[in-house]
Formats: structure tokens, sequence, C-alpha cells
């Protein structure tokens, strides 16, 4: 889950890492008389707002007021401003890079620095890029920070000042079981000191149980997939019109892959999950019936979920969501007969083998 | 040889009063696996399918399990881990989904440094046919055979695994090394292992989108592996930024796309299937 700029600077401060002086607004009523210069930046987890005009500056109250009626409502790259940091201006002498991610071929911690920041990381050379694996037992301690300062050319000012900051940003990564915290940039402000000018939070979702400070919204999904989180199921929205319930994330995709394939277009990816309850099959359908596909392919390998409890659930969802469009359906595995007979039994076409059913419902969806 | 775990390995099902647990169990004595107890706090007494279970691991350890399969929450799987490591088994296989990957880093840290094994979280386990099956594969799709296979998924290792055996082969070991971001196991370890076995004669990778595993073990082959080994990869058709069902199944800046994996694999001659049904072909 990712966390917008004001929550992960709230963060920050919490864990004492130099933020700029702020405060956040969702509505104009809520903005302070102008004192300073500020920046009015949009909060919309989207990278790039600069340039998409998502942030702006104010050197008196009238530019400030302009500013925040301009920016408040108004869309970012697609993502809606409901809140906006208002912040203290910098004086930018220098921006870094600053981060901590999972590698996960090292299925370690990695501390990243670059001298060049203020840009996206994969866009600087790999030579300007510090990268330090952090062992899981041993943590952070001193001499990586050591060796940072010398890549970065620090003097021992500065040297002193990333060293309080590495540890407390380690300590953010571990406790609040992140993905990513980054600093981008991280601004040598004209007072000497290094400032997180932006926050990058992503937290992993499966952790949010011990998280219960973080809203469960999730501004990156839409309804539907929030919808279908809620009750469970892994689903993601697509833009075809096939409907695709599964079982297995691997063999989901591996359905999706097959319709791309015979030039067919999913609409979405639903896993059922290793359950065995006909109730799972019928609010499957509910799901993707409200993501309205043109026809609808299930494909499940019996193990746990078993074929015969997925065809009852067919044949309940058929009957009590009155579904006219075309149904096909693979059942293979585990009481593959007396399920693909349960369908038979109710006029629905069932397969044994996986290609025959994705031919099928390619044709039926107008494709190839 | 003996693939982590052979027919004498001694197993026990830490949660075994849970749904998954009792049934599970159940259907790993059936295989032939020797399952000699189960825990589940507050229960000891009790039988589940005839085995007993206990409140804590540290009340079997004089039974010496080797391997655990652990199916408790999310929350708790990192205690039971510990729990299991100290009571020195060597194997710690965690069906649970939905760990946290801070969690799964901190377990397998600390049992690489006591020795042990980790497998999962958010996989179906292992399975060596005619020997012993820790895990939640479905019992009838397997035979003995030559094929060892290795996957980051379920469902989709079941519908491999079944093709080769209506084709008339059978599989050595089935290595299930789940979906998540950070696994216990990695393709290389499978591989090594799979290289070394006498009786695996061909090797199945099953991979997906996600990380940089694949493309490493494609490194591996080319140095390293004499055998045929052929390969499937899922998620062809996935947008960028999107997790598939599976925590690990995403492409992250540029990261972890079908075509980098698809080409590592060619580049290391190994034959990559359209559909999952082709690996048979492709294993003759």
């Amino acid at each position: 889950m990712n966390l917008y700029e004001y929550a992960g600077k709230e963060i920050f401060r919490k864990f004492q890492i130099p933020v700029p002086e702020g405060y956040v607004i969702a509505s104009a009523s809520e903005l302070r008389p102008y004192t300073s210069p500020v920046v009015v930046k949009s909060q919309v987890l989207i990278g790039g707002r600069g340039k998409s005009g998502g942030i702006k500056f104010a050197k008196d109250q009238k530019s400030l007021e302009s500013a925040v009626k301009e920016l408040l409502g108004s869309k970012v790259r697609g993502f809606t401003v409901n809140k906006l940091l208002v912040e203290q201006m910098l004086e930018i002498k220098k921006e870094y890079y600053l981060s901590i991610t999972l590698n996960r071929t090292e299925r370690k911690a990695n501390l990243i620095a670059s001298p060049s920041g203020g840009v996206e990381i994969e866009s600087v050379p790999e030579s300007q890029i510090f990268r330090k694996s952090i062992d899981p037992i041993i943590g952070y301690s001193d001499f990586i920070g050591r060796q940072l300062a010398k890549f970065m050319n620090f003097d021992a000012e500065l040297s002193k000042q990333i060293r309080a900051i590495l540890p407390r940003l380690y300590e953010v990564f571990q406790k609040y079981d992140c993905e990513l915290v980054e600093i981008n940039p991280l601004v040598l402000n004209g007072d000497g000191r290094l400032v997180a000018a932006d926050s990058k939070v992503i937290i992993d979702s499966d952790s949010l149980f011990r998280h219960k400070e973080f809203p469960k919204e999730d501004p990156e999904r839409t309804p539907l997939e929030l919808e279908a989180q809620e009750k469970g199921y892994s689903f993601v929205e697509l833009d075809g019109n096939i409907g695709v319930i599964a079982n297995g994330a691997g063999l989901t995709m591996a359905t999706l892959d097959a319709l791309l394939l015979h030039k067919g277009r999913p609409r979405n990816f639903l896993d059922l999950g290793g359950t065995d309850s006909t109730d799972i099959v019928v609010e499957a359908f509910d799901l993707v019936l409200k993501a309205n596909p043109k026809v609808i392919l299930v494909n499940i390998f019996g193990g746990v979920t078993k074929c015969d409890t997925v065809a009852s659930g067919i044949v309940e969802a058929k009957k009590k969501y009155d579904i006219k469009r075309n149904i096909v359906v693979r059942l293979s595995g585990v009481r593959e007969i007396e399920g693909r007979e349960i369908l038979k039994q109710n006029g629905i076409e069932a397969f044994s083998e996986m290609m025959p059913a994705v031919e099928k419902v390619v044709k039926f969806a107008g494709g190839a | 040889m003996k693939v982590i775990v052979d027919q004498d390995t001694k197993v026990i099902v830490q949660g075994i009063t849970g749904h998954q647990g009792m049934f599970h169990s159940g259907e790993m004595i059936k295989f032939g696996t020797k399952v000699i107890g189960g825990t589940s706090p507050g229960k000891a007494g009790q039988k589940v399918n005839g085995i007993p279970v206990f409140d804590n691991v540290a009340d079997i350890a004089h039974l010496e399990p080797e391997a655990t399969m652990i199916s408790v929450a999310a929350p708790f799987v990192k205690d039971a881990a510990y729990e299991a490591i100290d009571a020195g088994l060597k194997l710690v296989y965690i069906l649970t989904e939905h760990v946290p990957f801070h969690d799964s880093m901190e377990i397998l840290y600390n049992a690489r440094r006591k020795g042990v094994r980790v497998l999962g979280p958010n996989g179906p386990g292992i399975t060596r046919p005619g020997k012993c099956k820790i895990g939640i594969m479905p019992n009838t799709i397997f035979r003995k055979g030559g094929v060892a296979v290795a996957s980051r998924s379920g469902t989709l290792t079941y519908e491999i695994v079944n093709a080769i055996t209506q084709k008339g082969m059978g599989e050595s070991t089935v290595i299930g090394l789940g979906g998540d971001p950070v696994p216990g196991m990695d393709f290389i370890e499978a591989l090594e292992l799979f290289n070394a076995d006498e009786e695996t004669r061909k090797i199945v990778l099953v991979g997906e989108i996600g990380g940089s595993n694949e493309e490493r073990a494609a490194e591996y082959i080319r140095k390293n592996v004499k055998k045929k080994v052929v390969a499937y990869i899922a998620g062809r058709s996935a947008p960028p930024g999107k997790r598939m069902g599976h925590a690990g199944a995403i492409i992250e800046r540029g990261v972890g796309t079908a075509e980098s994996k698809i080409k590592a694999f060619e580049e290391a001659g190994v034959k990559v299937a359209e559909y999952p049904i082709d690996i048979p072909g492709l294993l003759e």
C-alpha cells in the first residue's frame, strides 16, 4: 500500500528525519495566512507531479490562494487531488537520492543512494549509484553510513547528518513493514541541513494486521477490485470482454495468457483460491458480472477445490443471476466427471481440456 | 538420493486442528507420509486422523520429527517457525498465505544460521512419488518417474504434473517454491538438488512474472546443468504494476516481465512452452 507524501513525512517527522515545516489541507478554509514562500503540493500517488502541473509555488497571500483554488479537486495524470501539502519552500543547493527497498534476488533489504537526486533513479547511471545489502540479522550499522558518505563525497558535517538519518530510515523500513522508503530528493538546504523534500513509502499490504493506523482504502484499486479484496478474492480488472474465473494464481495467469495468444481479450483476473464451497463460486460470478463481460470462462483444475462443487456453484449462479450470456467451462482433476455431468444436465457446455475451452470462448466473444 | 525428504522423513503439522491442517494431514498419511504428530496449543490429547495432538513442538521432540508443515494464521507464522527451529527440526514448510515479507526474511536468515531449510510461504510443498508428500498437492496426479519439477505456482503445477503423468512419464520430485516475493527456497537451490539427484533425468521449471529468479536460474543452467530443462512462464498478458494473485507476481519498474524470463531461458537452451499443456511434448 502506497502512502501519500504527507503521511510518509509524518512518519519521518516522528522518527526525527528532517522534513520541511508544513501542513495538510482538504479545503481552502483550512489554509493558514501567508507568512513566507511556500510550495503547494498535490497529494496523489503518482510520480512526475511537478511536470504535470500538480506542484505550485506561492510568494504571497494571493498566489497561495489561487494555487489552492486551482489544485484542489483538479486531476493530476488521472488522479483527483483531494488533499494539498502546504510546505515551507526550501533553498535547494543540491539534490540527492536515498532509499531502502527489498532486493528480491538477494532476499535482503538494499540501501541505495546517489549524488544525482531529484530524477527517477532508473535514469541515473549505475556508476553514480551506491548500493549496499543490509544483512537482516546484523541490521544497519554505522560502517554502512561511512561507506555511503564516502561515495557521496560528503564532508564531515554532511556525513554526520546522513549518518543520523540512515539508522532512523532503516527503523522506519523495519517498523512499518516497508517494501520501499524513498527520499527523492534529499535536499541540501540553504541553511546547510539535509531535508527530505519528498517521501515515498510503500507498506506491505500483508502486514496491515499490525498497522491498524492505516486506512484500508487503496486509491490504486478500482471499487470492484476493493470489493473483491474485501470478500477475499484476488481480482484484477482488465480491459477486455471475456470474464475469467479460475483457481490458483498461476493457472489464472496461464488462462489469461492463453486467451491473449488466441486473440481473446480478458476482462478480469479472478482466482477462486483453495476453497471448496459453492458459495465462493456464486459470489465470484457476482463480481465478474459486475464487470459486465460479454462471455465468461471458468477454468478449474480440481484438487482441494473439487470440480463437482464448482459445477454446482455455476448452476446456482446461473439461476440466481439469470445469466443469459455464454458460459464456457473447463473442469479437470478431482471429481471432473461428476462436475461435467452436473453441467450437462443444466445445459452448460464443459470441456476437460483447457485449449478447446479457450478457443470456444474466444469465438463467442467475437475474437479470432 | 534424498532430495530434502524421503520415505523415512518424520513429519509434524503445526496447526493440525485447523481446517487445512486436518484435511491435509489425512491426505499426507494416505500418500504414505510418516505424519507422527501435530500441534495446537490447548488441544493436547486430542487426535486428528489418528495423529496425536500436542500443545507445543517441544512436546513431540522426543519422537524426533525432521520436518514440519506450518498451517497457522499469518500473524503467528514467525513464532511457529522459530518454535520448530528451536526444537531441532531441519525443514520448515510454510503453507500459509499473506505472511509479511519482513517476517519471511527474518525466518529465512535465522533458519540458515541454524542449518534449517525453509520452503514457502504460500506454496503447495514438496512431493516425491512413492516416498513422501509434505503439503497440499493432490495425491492422484503423480507417478514415480524421472522428471523433477520446481514451480512458483500451485494449481498450475498440478496441471503440468497431471499432463506429464497422462503422457506416460512420471516425477522424481515436485517442489512448490511459493508465490511470495521472499521465498525460502528459489529455483537455483532446486536446480542444485535436481542436478545431483541420479533419479532425476529431466527438469521442468514453472515460473511467473515478478523478480529475476528465472533469469538467474537460466544463468545457472547455462553454466552447470547438463540435464534437459524445459520451462513455462505465466503472466505474458499481465499489465505492469498489478499483482496477479500472488504477492510476488508483479512487474515493478520494468523488472520481472515474462518476455525477459522467456528470453533468458531460451538463451540458456531451455525450451519455453507456449501453453502449460505443451510441457510433456517438450520433454519427449
